[in-house]
């Protein structure tokens, strides 16, 4: 069995895969809600509504389970990257409200607005900031820039305004809203809004390949041990090859209209993107200070951690089931859908 | 401002925040499936209605509960970096069991909410039963992390850094039953009180409504029970305190000099540079009396504690004094309720009755505030007490000031958008006249 610090910060990998794969879309769809336009847009706002609603809330907490063992498991790396990227989290956390708070009021009164609203404007503007900030986290964490003693002394850096850290988090902006675009294909069986996801799929699609080639560019320059972990190990080759066929099969599968293999492709594709991030951070959590080992919490600890997320596993996982089978039967369980309603 | 004191001054805004839709998030769920289980038992329509309105005003109150707690977790790092570095690996377990409780919450809200008419009744009321758990779990456990700040245990201090860390001793701390059980009965009994006025207030205009009446019946009896606990569970919380935490009781009682047999007072104000509390009402004996049940105890006064381990008496006492206050008045009032309903709930109706709720209503929610303000304050200057300091805690980022004037900027507006919006609800609700218990105005519905 790996040891335990591994397993922990595996742990907080896996929470922000599906946090990506779950709450990434939503913050995509919300990007589609500001771009909707045409005939249809109305209907698409609406759509991306009854879409998101009844399961934001859980699949946000992804990242607070992320968040809640990242200080329990390493509390030494939290309060290292709180103290040097103030500026982003601060501007994130902003995003997180506005989004969450404007959502839930603006479908609140859904039914007597139907379409664009105050609410629904922050709402949608806010999905668009948060993923930004979100990735160019990631990519400061990653970019060997952010110097333990130094971030504990003097405060907040402004490292995370560099061309790699941004291009992250364009890269995050353009996997969530492929995703989501992807995603809302299934949340209806009127063939002209299916049409219309399948073209914003196709065009993120090929934004998230413009991306995945200019970021590891950029790396090169601005996060140079980052770069040579990425595509210099020995599981490099695997996962680029991974990447590439998920996103080109999901360009394929759109164009095909192959929608189910669509889904697959643009998932797989999302969660290689943030597995290699975690590989080649590792055994760094902070590139290049503070590592897995040596910012790990006690070993009591890590391993109540790891028994209290395995009974979480168990006793939710079955209610996830539930929730999704209710509300999502239609887009994930196949079944016919009333052709009237959205 | 230094930096330090904004610092603290945006925490307490967070969490005064955060705290109402928290007790929200606990107190309205118990009182949803209330409603609905009566619907079920009876089958009349009113329940229903009643349990979809509280509802649909939940769903925006916990919406901004979930953000508004998404925050205090990453300001825990942003504002306290060192306090997190060191107790992060101690007190992370009721956080991490914490998460799991928001995911129940969570998922079965989402079900709740939306479900109506989309899963079988039974499941649907059970749904409710979990989010009432997942509330009131999360609130216990995150309250764990509180009272561990106030009686750390589970570690040992070698050279400032903590060893043989154990976090169930942590998570087990002596603090937590005494402060867990509070915290539950105040959420009850805010949530209670406040939604008991709202309904009260539409009765004193419209009181032949079924509606408000059943929702009248049902929160003042969750609040009111709650209410008369209240000031039970607070006595073990004040001799917890005079045990383990003197310097805070001290304060909060205003007590500067050791002494046998001590004074309760009732009013005064703390006068740090006389190190007397003037204006008080005082009881012979009554501290000693209630903190250690024995009128001849010794009080430890605050002149006992050097003065750079002293809590700021003033806003100790007089938050103290405004909860018990609170207390005394929502505890008197419930008891009279009950004694008006002793025979049939008609007595409940009555204007005068009425009117007392509508003027309690705040009264919960604003003793939870007060509740908080002692419990902090009264644990300064330590964050961490006995073992860190407030400033030794505090993040070295400066320029404070932006993000606190934005954020609190923020707040208000989310709290006045939540507000409006919870208005006219409450503006269009149905009238469901005496009598039949069919829906009469189809105005507000859905
Ligand atoms: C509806 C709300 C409410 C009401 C009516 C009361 N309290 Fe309270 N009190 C709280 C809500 C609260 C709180 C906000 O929930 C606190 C803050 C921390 C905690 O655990 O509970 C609290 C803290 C708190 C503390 C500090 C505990 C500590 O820091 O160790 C004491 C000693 C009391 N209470 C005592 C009382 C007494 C004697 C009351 C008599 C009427 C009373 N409370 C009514
Ligand atoms: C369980 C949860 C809580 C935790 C872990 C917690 C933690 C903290 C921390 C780390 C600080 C900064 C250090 C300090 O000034 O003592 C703080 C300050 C503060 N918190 Fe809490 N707190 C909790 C609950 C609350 C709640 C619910 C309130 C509600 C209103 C509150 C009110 C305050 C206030 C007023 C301060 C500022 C204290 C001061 O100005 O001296 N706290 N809290
Ligand atoms: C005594 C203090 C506190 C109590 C009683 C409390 C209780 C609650 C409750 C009942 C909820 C769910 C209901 C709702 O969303 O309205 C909630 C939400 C939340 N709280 Fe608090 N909380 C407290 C302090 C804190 C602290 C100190 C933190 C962070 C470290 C925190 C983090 C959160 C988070 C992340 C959520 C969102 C969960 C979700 O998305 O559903 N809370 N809190």
């Amino acid at each position: 069995m790996p040891p335990l610090p591994d397993l922990v910060a595996g742990s907080i990998l896996v929470s922000l895969i599906i946090y990506a794969l779950l709450g990434g879309a939503d913050f995509g769809s919300g990007v589609w809600d500001l771009l909707s336009r045409g005939p249809r847009a109305a209907l698409q706002r609406l759509l991306i509504a009854h879409a998101i609603g009844p399961v934001w809330e859980s699949n946000h907490i992804w990242l607070i389970i992320a968040v809640v063992v990242l200080f329990s498991g390493f509390p030494q790396a939290f309060a290292v990257l709180s103290t040097a990227l103030f500026v982003p989290v601060t501007l994130m956390l902003a995003g997180i409200v506005m989004r969450g708070a404007a959502f839930a009021f603006h479908s609140y009164r859904l039914h007597d607005e139907g379409g664009r609203s105050r609410w629904g404007t922050i709402f949608a503007a806010a999905s668009l900031l948060t993923p930004v900030l979100l990735g160019t986290i990631a990519g400061a964490i990653s970019s060997g820039k952010i110097r333990a003693q130094e971030a504990i002394a003097v405060g907040a850096s402004l490292t995370w305004l560099a061309p790699f850290p941004l291009s992250v988090g364009l890269l995050t902006l353009a996997v969530f809203s492929h995703l989501a675009a992807v995603y809302l294909i299934f949340e209806t069986t009127d063939p002209d809004l299916r049409e219309d996801f399948r073209l914003r799929a196709l065009w993120a699609s090929v934004a998230v390949a413009a991306l995945l080639i200019l970021t590891p560019i950029l790396a090169h320059a601005g996060a140079s041990d980052f770069y040579g972990a990425l595509l210099g190990s020995g599981w490099s080759v695997g996962l680029v090859f991974l990447t590439a066929s998920a996103a080109l099969g999901a360009q394929v599968a759109l164009l095909l209209r192959a929608f189910p293999l669509a889904r697959i492709c643009a998932a797989a594709q999302a969660a290689s993107i943030l597995a290699g991030w975690g590989l080649a951070q590792y055994p760094f959590l902070v590139r290049p200070d503070l590592t897995v080992v040596s910012t790990a919490s006690p070993p009591a600890t890590l391993r109540l951690i790891l028994y209290s997320l395995a009974a979480g596993a168990v006793l939710l996982f079955p209610a996830l089931f539930i929730l999704l089978r209710v509300f999502k039967r239609e887009a994930l369980f196949g079944h016919p859908r009333d052709p009237n309603t959205v | 401002m230094t930096e330090l004191l904004l610092a603290r001054a945006q925490m307490a805004m967070f969490f005064a925040f955060h705290i109402v839709f928290a007790v929200a998030g606990m107190g309205m769920p118990v009182l949803m499936v209330i409603a609905e289980g009566a619907h079920l038992r009876t089958g009349k329509p009113v329940f229903l209605e009643l349990a979809r309105r509280w509802a649909r005003g939940t769903a925006v109150l916990f919406a901004v509960g979930a953000v508004s707690g998404t925050v205090l977790s990453f300001e825990l790092g942003l504002l306290w970096p060192r306090f997190m570095a060191f107790s992060g690996g101690i007190i992370g377990l009721p956080f991490a069991l914490e998460g799991f409780a928001f995911f129940a919450e969570a998922i079965f809200l989402g079900i709740y909410l939306y479900g109506w008419g989309r899963v079988p009744p039974l499941a649907h009321l059970l749904s409710g039963v979990a989010v009432a758990l997942g509330g009131v779990l999360s609130g216990v456990l995150v309250v764990a992390a509180n009272a561990w700040m106030n009686s750390p245990t589970g570690f040992l201090l070698l050279d400032g850094k903590p060893t043989a860390v154990d976090p169930i001793a942590a998570m087990l701390n002596p603090a937590w039953p005494t402060e867990a059980i509070h915290m539950t009965l105040a959420a009850f009994a805010a949530a209670g009180f406040a939604v008991a006025g709202i309904h009260a207030y539409k009765l004193l205009r419209d009181r032949e409504n079924l509606f408000h009446r059943h929702a009248l019946a049902i929160a003042i009896a969750v609040g009111g029970a709650a209410s008369v606990l209240q000031p039970v569970s607070g006595d073990f919380n004040a001799r917890f305190a005079a045990r383990n935490q003197p310097a805070k009781l001290a304060a909060m009682e205003g007590q500067w000099r050791t002494e046998r047999g001590a004074p309760l007072r009732i009013g005064g104000l703390p006068d740090a540079a006389r190190e007397t509390t003037r204006f008080a009402i005082e009881i012979p004996r009554g501290l000693s009396l209630l903190a250690f049940h024995d009128p001849d105890a010794e009080v430890k006064g605050l002149q006992a504690f050097p003065r750079d381990e002293r809590p700021p008496p003033a806003p100790v006492h007089l938050a103290f004094q405004f909860m018990v206050a609170c207390g005394t008045t929502l505890a008197a009032v419930s008891l009279v309720g009950a004694w008006l309903a002793r025979k049939d709930r008609e007595g409940l109706y009555r204007p005068r009755f009425l009117r007392a709720v509508v003027a309690c209503s705040p009264l919960g929610i604003l003793a939870v505030e007060a509740g908080w303000a002692v419990t902090e304050l009264g644990r300064q200057p330590w964050v961490i007490r006995g073992v860190m300091r407030t400033s030794d805690a505090a993040t070295p980022v400066s320029g404070l000031a932006l993000p606190f004037a934005f954020f609190s900027a923020l707040y208000l507006a989310l709290g006045v958008a939540a507000a409006w919006l919870l208005r006219r609800e409450v503006a269009q609700s149905p009238s469901f006249p005496r009598g039949d218990g069919i829906l009469r105005n189809e105005g507000g519905q859905e």
